[in-house]
């Protein structure tokens, strides 16, 4: 956030219409981002790692029995 | 021997950042899902390769970056001859990026080179910094600060004109209006 600032009033050649517009666009990557990570886990990937991870630790059990 | 269960933790707390990634990148959820997928898979299979005490984030969406781009290069080739079509089939997924005001930024988004988009996606909504960004691109930091840079002014440039064009009616009202005036 701050470094967006930083970047933006690196650049004194942009008006105020451009800084408005760039601040708008951090704004809303940020928003439309968030807006997914604030879904959380899907079940799909929480079922997904439970089983690679049961996988990985059933195959190398094999290995090892050999 | 088993995944580290605290490393399963980190894994799983990263996956909704990963979704986000995915999603911000390709603009369609069941793609980015699928990425995100072979991601993981890739990731617990080569799990002895993570370095302990390195960022783990960083690890996991450098392995989606890299699938992303190698599908994204193949698909390119297999469509080639659409011109165009597969980038609309791409955004005009409803509800895809979700919310209605996110379409412009997700259709000025589209328009970026790949290279910028992904620049401007990991330090300006993942919150990399630039030295990580291009880490996780495999390119040098003054790149990364380049690629964000156009890829800021471009989209600047992108919904300035919409928002000119915006102010249309007025100029038209304020036209007629001038023109009454004269008579």
């Amino acid at each position: 956030m701050n470094s967006n600032e930083a970047v933006a009033g690196a650049k004194p050649k942009s008006g105020g219409l451009d800084r408005q517009v760039q601040a708008k666009i951090g704004q809303q990557l940020r928003a439309m981002y968030d807006n997914v990570v604030d879904q959380g886990v899907p079940d799909r990937f929480a079922e997904l790692l439970k089983k690679l991870d049961g996988a990985q630790g059933a195959s190398k059990t094999e290995e090892e029995s050999r | 021997m088993k995944t580290d269960p605290a490393t399963m933790q980190i894994i799983m707390a990263i996956v909704p950042k990963l979704r986000a990634f995915a999603i911000s990148l390709s603009g369609n959820v069941d793609r980015a899902d699928d990425l995100v997928q072979e991601t993981l898979m890739r990731a617990i299979a080569n799990i002895d390769s993570f370095e302990p005490g390195t960022n783990m984030q960083a690890w996991l969406f450098t392995i989606l970056r890299n699938r992303f781009r190698s599908e994204y290069r193949k698909r390119r080739r297999e469509v080639e001859d659409a011109d165009g079509h597969y980038t609309d089939s791409l955004i005009s997924q409803p509800e895809q990026t979700s919310k209605l005001e996110y379409k412009e930024l997700r259709v000025a988004l589209d328009k970026l080179p790949s290279d910028q988009r992904e620049a401007l996606i990991l330090v300006g909504a993942s919150g990399f910094s630039y030295e990580e960004a291009a880490a996780i691109c495999g390119c040098a930091v003054g790149t990364i600060k380049s690629r964000v840079n156009r890829a800021r002014n471009r989209l600047a440039t992108e919904l300035d004109v919409k928002s000119v064009e915006d102010f249309g009616p007025d100029r038209n009202t304020r036209a007629v209006l001038a023109a009454n005036e004269r008579r």
